[in-house]
């Protein structure tokens, strides 16, 4: 199995360690309620070292972007980050990933753990004809990620990067715990938080350093479990969840990240002719009226037919309610639509709700 | 930790025996490999459960596992509290915890069941 360099720190802490993509990875620490509990109100640190980090330099990186991307690289100013997808021609997901804009020549993918190999195989396989040379780092690169409202008291007094004035989805360069570091305001939780990504040969020294500043203040270590309710309840896309190589672009419901105007890329003429004829299916939030769970893989019906299968379900640890996302007949997405889903032997209710089903306050 | 007059499972059930009658629950451990709480599917009042069936189902956030019944008998009680309070079997699994109160069928059955010593070696060599 695959180790991080954080790998002892967890068990120090105690962690319940698992599989996960090859990957020994802690799944909890003290617990994922309170773990996730943590994350919204206070402060939670997150190894996700795990996560592939790929660049793309040469004279035609932002070409090359564009093709392969729905999104508009071409809007990114040095110093930004944007969320995207690798797309196939029929605008299914190779993944989604974020794109750190270095300079028009030079472009930091940042792709799944589950998806490293494959995605970097469909990168350096597109490159025909572009000025480009790529390049995959992952092994070389450790990330953490500190999430929650306090992420910003928290990390300032531990680097040169001046926080405040980083809004969100820009990065910097500089030192955290005397490391050097890329440090971007972006996340998996739906809070405000920075991702650390370094390429140091002992980056312990950041663990340890914000674990020390951040527990005072009620910072947790935050292990996969709450990393996957955390990002439920916003409503953040997990690939092979919700998103795959079966699933369009539009039909996930990312619209907002498809730019038509911006030129050619792989997969528009597909998102063109979906757009024109409609869609036949949404990636829809739900909420359980009657009592249960719903999980990934069990059956959703409507008016008692076998429509398709929960992507993803939990009990929200702070909605306190059992939610989930399910692609269902375009005609059955409007919220307050009642459906069915099959739990063991019994069909519960469900309804649609409103996405994200959580948003923190005052974000713009 | 582990109650000296409990009899446990393999599957970490624990039963109370009070007369004629059992408390049902998990254990300690289960609920420590479990992890958080959160919903408790419980039978019908009055049915009658063979040895090692289904009794009910208890979902943590990040699980679903079957809780199987240490022997035969008929429910004659469940725990109500769970359907809000699903937690008290991370907080106290061996006591406000418990999910079943049974009639036991044949007492003769309970000697099948591990005594708290040798569940707690049981634990050990799961642990090595």
């Amino acid at each position: 199995m695959l180790k991080t360099r954080f790998n002892e720190l967890h068990k120090k802490l105690g962690a319940k360690m698992v599989e996960f993509c090859g990957w020994e990875m802690p799944i909890e620490y003290k617990g994922i309620i309170d773990e996730h509990m943590a994350v919204r109100t206070k402060a939670g640190l997150f190894d996700v070292s795990h996560m592939g980090e790929v660049l793309v330099t040469g004279k035609d990186a932002l070409a090359y972007v564009q093709w392969l991307t729905p999104n508009d690289a071409a809007r990114l100013l040095p110093g930004q980050v944007q969320y995207t997808a690798l797309m196939t021609p029929e605008s299914t997901f190779v993944d989604d990933m974020l794109v750190y804009c270095i300079n028009p020549q030079e472009y930091f993918l940042v792709v799944n753990a589950a998806n490293v190999t494959k995605d970097y195989a469909w990168i350096a396989g597109h490159t025909k004809g572009f000025d480009v040379k790529t390049k995959n780092l992952s092994d070389g690169y450790s990330q953490v990620a500190l999430q929650g409202p306090l992420a910003e008291t928290i990390l300032q007094p531990l680097t040169d990067i001046g926080l405040a004035a980083m809004k969100s989805f820009w990065w910097a360069k500089g030192k955290v715990a005397g490391i050097d570091c890329l440090v971007s305001r972006t996340g998996y939780t739906g809070e405000d938080g920075f991702e650390i990504y370094t390429t140091a040969a002992n980056p312990a020294p950041i663990w340890t350093s914000i674990i020390e500043k951040g527990t005072p203040l009620g910072l947790l270590p935050i292990g996969l479990g709450a990393r996957d309710t955390l990002r439920l309840e916003s409503k953040l896309m997990l690939y092979g969840n919700d998103i795959s190589d079966k699933t369009t672009v539009l039909e996930a419901d990312l619209k907002w990240i498809v730019k038509l105007q911006k030129g050619d890329f792989l997969g528009k003429p597909v998102i063109e002719r979906q757009l024109a004829e409609g869609l036949k299916r949404k990636l829809t939030g739900f909420e359980l009226i009657d009592r249960g769970v719903p999980r990934p893989h069990y059956p959703a019906y409507v008016g008692g037919k076998k429509v398709s299968e929960v992507c993803s379900g939990t009990f929200a640890p702070f909605l306190k309610r059992p939610i989930g996302l399910v692609y269902l007949p375009i005609e059955t997405t409007a919220v307050g639509t009642e459906f069915e889903i099959g739990i063991r032997d019994k069909m519960l209710k469900a309804k649609v709700i409103p996405t994200p089903f959580y948003k923190r306050a005052g974000k713009k | 930790m582990y109650p000296k007059d409990f009899y446990y499972t393999k599957e970490h059930e624990w039963i109370k025996v009070e007369g004629d009658e059992g408390l049902v629950g998990i254990t300690d451990f289960a609920q420590h490999q479990l992890g958080d709480i959160i919903f408790v599917e419980l039978p019908q009042v009055g049915t009658e459960l063979a040895v090692h069936q289904a009794i009910g189902v208890v979902e943590s956030v990040k699980s679903v596992s079957d809780v199987y019944s240490p022997v035969a008998g008929k429910v004659v009680a469940v725990n109500e509290a769970l359907a809000q309070t699903a937690d008290l079997l991370n907080k106290d699994p061996h006591g406000q915890g418990w999910i079943v109160r049974l009639k036991i069928k044949d007492k003769k059955a309970l000697e099948s069941l591990m005594k708290v010593s040798d569940y707690e070696k049981f634990l050990e060599g799961l642990e090595a």
